[in-house]
């Protein structure tokens, strides 16, 4: 009846999880309670679950990332304990079967659950915005991508307490993924989850590309976008063109696992290599996903807080495309060790070290756009910076390892993961706080609180150094991934060390929980009026914080870069009294609970597959294409804005924004 | 560069401004199917892989039987143009036409899927089944997927008809018709793969 689900699939003799889970669920209920009692679900379901706004679902994709960076964090900080103690002989407290779960479900989670939803919804919010935009061109698939992506959050969090995570590491190489080798539910809870936020990302894609491709402002050539949205095109074109692979290479695993293929089986002809290619060749890729859009956040900042426009706009376009295209060429250089030939190795290893040409242009942009401005050091700007030091660290540690010969000494010891973390910490994690920071009183109207603000910054920059670069020694003295426990005394001070720098980025943490509390009380002191609070560039500081529904009272007209500071430039000179176009009425989508359900049924389906619940999977796909059906015969899906809502709430900005 | 009163003909396309939401859906869904033909791909890439790791089992020529393909290729390329005659009615709103071709296309794609069970069920009777082998893995896997691609595809053509029946031809549902026949003729793309590939490469 319950497939392979019984009572004992709680892990009631472990206390770790059950007490997590136990604190997970008693926050989720008093979360729920509370909004019960207040009587907060019917706005939270008109304004929030149902919502089809671009910047609703960009604020939840944030919210998200934040809540799964805690559940991140904590898989984090529970191996840097381990690895302070577990020296010598001694056991530590991470029992080896519960520490792999651990390591795997950190890496896929701080990769699919934090960086992809921060990354994503960051894109969400501000690219309709900057591209002068009503909305995304498919609303209520926007919301079908942001729920889709829920829902794999939710099977990974329910893996806690029913059943167990994956013990095969971040991407789940066979043949030990395989059946014969894992034969539990850690590497179903793991394929299902990531397939249907996948599947979400991808739809994600696909809405961006036609975006940013279709959707921009009058007048707004490509040679005018903002070059945020040039690293959201390029990065969601890379979508488009990788989570194909990954689902396609996922479902292959899936065959041998739950049919009894043999793709990458050893036995009857399957070829476990040939995995490691086909997720590599989404895996590299992946990886420019994320750090492109950071990029583009950090020139934003960079030239809003220096005062200046973007230095090289032209080569930070032609940079970001190379490095767009470059990203499908390089992905063998996470197997050199493979033995897939000299020639071959020498090919992707030329090609991983020109990656780092254009990347080299983009430094340089940065350096001279902030040279010679009148910098002023907000903490976008501090994240800036700081990031600017630390990836050339960790992009230059790349470069090192790009190199075959010294790869084949390096290959899976620590040093390699100082050196991604360094570029997914400095780079991804860092813009996305940048980001955060900047767009947070465009989302709500009100600013972060700055002294916190700052501390935050502080707390991850040196916490990232102190817990990571003992690493990149600890690599070099031998020590490798994914190890439970050592026997050389010489690394235990190192491994302490590290565990300080990790108690310090916990610390960072719970500063930024603080300073969102912070800053929520104290609003009315900090609130932006003008909707131009940081003296922007770009078209979504031209408009009011928080926007209005429909973004723009009239869509604007666009005929240079950075078209909102000359627009500000214009009117100081008085060269061109702003001309005053008339309001006129259009459509909006209505608020619609598909995405929402075809997510719940997605959970169900997923949960169902996992457990072998046959009937139940049969039950949530029946469910699935109810939710499209219901939608396809929905017809009134549009609300009419008339003309003069529009301009009343226009009036009463302006008028706000004088006072 | 906002001249006022331009002819919209005259201004570069990239500055026009927003797209039509028509363009908008049917941009959009070639872009999904450009992603639906990378993890086809993906499957081609895997079967050359593969394709020789029988195992000891059956190979390709010794299962594939060319007559039975030649027919079902026919049936789905004829198919692409019974669904383009459809698409010319659906923009006529000829409500007739639309359903004739479309029964056709029907009809068509369901012979195609019949002949594809009766090869795979024939596969199997003789214990060529996908867990006998590396190969067998891939071609059911390659072959299958486009096979359900094709279900898929029958059953949401069902769902325009009854579309068409109870909303005519709204902008939506034309929007929806179009999407259809672009995934269509992707099919065919993709199986003139699959013949070109998994049967006449077999030797």
């Amino acid at each position: 009846m319950l497939g392979r689900l019984t009572w004992n699939a709680i892990p009631w003799s472990e206390p770790i999880p059950l007490i997590t889970a136990g604190v997970i669920g008693l926050a989720l209920a008093s979360i729920i309670g509370l909004i019960l009692w207040r009587g907060w679900l019917p706005y939270l379901w008109r304004e929030w679950i149902t919502s089809t706004d671009h910047k609703r679902i960009g604020v939840l994709y944030c919210g998200l990332a934040l809540v799964m960076l805690v559940r991140g964090f904590s898989d984090a900080i529970m191996m840097r304990a381990q690895l302070a103690l577990a020296a010598n002989g001694a056991p530590g407290y991470l029992p080896p079967d519960h520490y792999n779960q651990i390591f795997s479900a950190h890496g896929t989670i701080m990769i699919f659950f934090v960086a992809m939803p921060f990354v994503v919804g960051l894109m969400n919010f501000a690219v309709p915005l900057q591209i002068g935009a009503r909305d995304v061109a498919f609303p209520v698939l926007n919301a079908v991508s942001f729920w889709l992506t829920a829902a794999g959050v939710l099977l990974v969090n329910v893996s806690l307490v029913v059943g167990e995570f994956a013990r095969t590491g971040w991407l789940a190489y066979p043949p030990l993924s395989e059946t014969a080798f894992s034969p539990g539910v850690g590497v179903d809870y793991y394929l299902w989850s990531l397939q249907i936020s996948g599947l979400g990302t991808l739809l994600s894609g696909i809405n961006l590309v036609v975006t940013i491709l279709k959707l921009r402002a009058p007048g707004m050539g490509y040679m005018r976008m903002p070059v945020f949205v040039w690293t959201a095109l390029a990065s969601n074109l890379l979508i488009v063109a990788a989570f194909p692979v990954l689902t396609a290479t996922f479902a292959m695993l899936l065959l041998d696992r739950y049919c009894d293929f043999h793709f990458f089986t050893i036995g009857s002809g399957g070829n476990p290599m040939m995995y490691i290619n086909l997720i590599w060749i989404w895996g590299h890729p992946e990886v420019y996903i994320l750090i492109l859009p950071g990029f583009g956040i950090f020139s934003e900042v960079i030239a809003t807080f220096s005062g200046k426009p973007l230095f090289g706009y032209r080569s930070m376009v032609a940079a970001t495309m190379v490095i767009c295209v470059l990203s499908f060429m390089v992905w063998l250089h996470h197997f050199f060790t493979m033995g897939a030939g000299a020639n071959v190795n020498a090919f992707f290893g030329v090609m991983t070290m020109v990656i780092a040409v254009p990347t080299g242009v983009k430094v340089f942009n940065w350096l001279f756009t902030m040279y010679g401005g009148s910098i002023r050091f907000e903490v976008p700007m501090l994240w800036a910076i700081g990031f600017i030091v630390t990836f050339v660290i960790g992009g230059a540690t790349g470069v090192l390892l790009a190199i075959p010969p010294a790869d084949f000494v390096l290959h899976n010891s620590l040093f390699l993961i100082a050196h991604f973390h360094n570029t997914a910490i400095g780079g991804v994690l860092f813009g996305a706080m940048a980001g955060y920071t900047y767009w947070f009183p465009k989302a709500f109207g009100f600013k972060l609180e700055e002294r916190l603000g700052k501390a935050v910054f502080w707390c991850w920059l040196i916490g990232f150094y102190l817990a990571f670069m003992p690493l990149y020694v600890l690599g070099l003295m031998g020590a490798t991934r994914r190890m439970q426990h050592y026997d050389n005394p010489d690394w235990q001070p190192l491994m302490i060390l590290a565990f300080a720098g990790a108690v310090l980025i916990l610390l960072g943490i719970a500063l930024t929980a603080l300073q969102l509390y912070v800053s929520i009380r104290t609003r009315d002191k900090r609130r932006d009026t003008t909707g131009d609070p940081w003296i922007g560039r770009t078209l979504e500081w031209s408009i009011p914080s928080p926007p209005p529904a429909w973004n723009f009272a009239v869509l604007p007209q666009v005929d240079a870069l950075d078209a909102w500071w000359v627009e500000k430039q214009r009117r100081h000179d008085g060269t061109e009294a702003a001309a005053a176009r008339p309001f006129v009425p259009f459509h909006l989508p209505r608020p619609n609970p598909t995405g929402f359900a075809a997510a719940f049924c997605a959970v169900v389906t997923g949960f169902a597959l996992i457990w072998h619940i046959w009937w139940m999977a049969l039950i949530g796909l029946a469910g699935l294409a109810a939710v499209g059906l219901r939608q396809a015969w929905q017809t009134d899906t549009e609300i009419e804005i008339e003309a003069e809502d529009v301009e009343r709430f226009e009036r009463a900005h302006l008028a706000g924004a004088a006072a | 560069m906002s001249v006022a009163g331009t002819p919209i003909e005259e201004i570069p396309l990239s500055l026009r401004g927003p797209a039509p939401t028509r363009v908008l859906v049917g941009y959009g869904f070639w872009l999904f199917l450009l992603s639906d033909i990378i993890i086809f791909g993906v499957f081609f890439a895997a079967y050359a892989v593969l394709s020789g790791e029988t195992a000891g089992g059956p190979t390709g020529p010794q299962l594939f039987d060319h007559g039975r393909v030649l027919i079902e290729t026919a049936c789905l390329l004829a198919s692409s143009f019974t669904c383009g005659m459809m698409a010319i009615a659906a923009d006529r709103r000829a409500r007739a036409g639309t359903y004739f071709w479309a029964i056709v296309t029907m009809a068509l794609g369901a012979t195609f899927l019949s002949l594809e069970l009766a090869e795979f069920a024939h596969m199997a009777a003789i214990g060529a089944v996908p867990q006998r082998s590396a190969f067998l893995s891939s071609f059911f896997t390659l072959v299958g997927t486009h096979g359900l691609h094709v279900t898929t595809g029958l059953l949401w053509l069902a769902v325009m008809l009854a579309q068409i029946a109870t909303l005519g031809f709204s902008p939506a549902v034309q929007r929806r018709l179009l999407c259809f026949s672009l995934f269509w003729h992707a099919l065919d793309i993709v199986w003139v793969g699959v013949f070109s590939i998994v049967y006449l490469g077999a030797h």
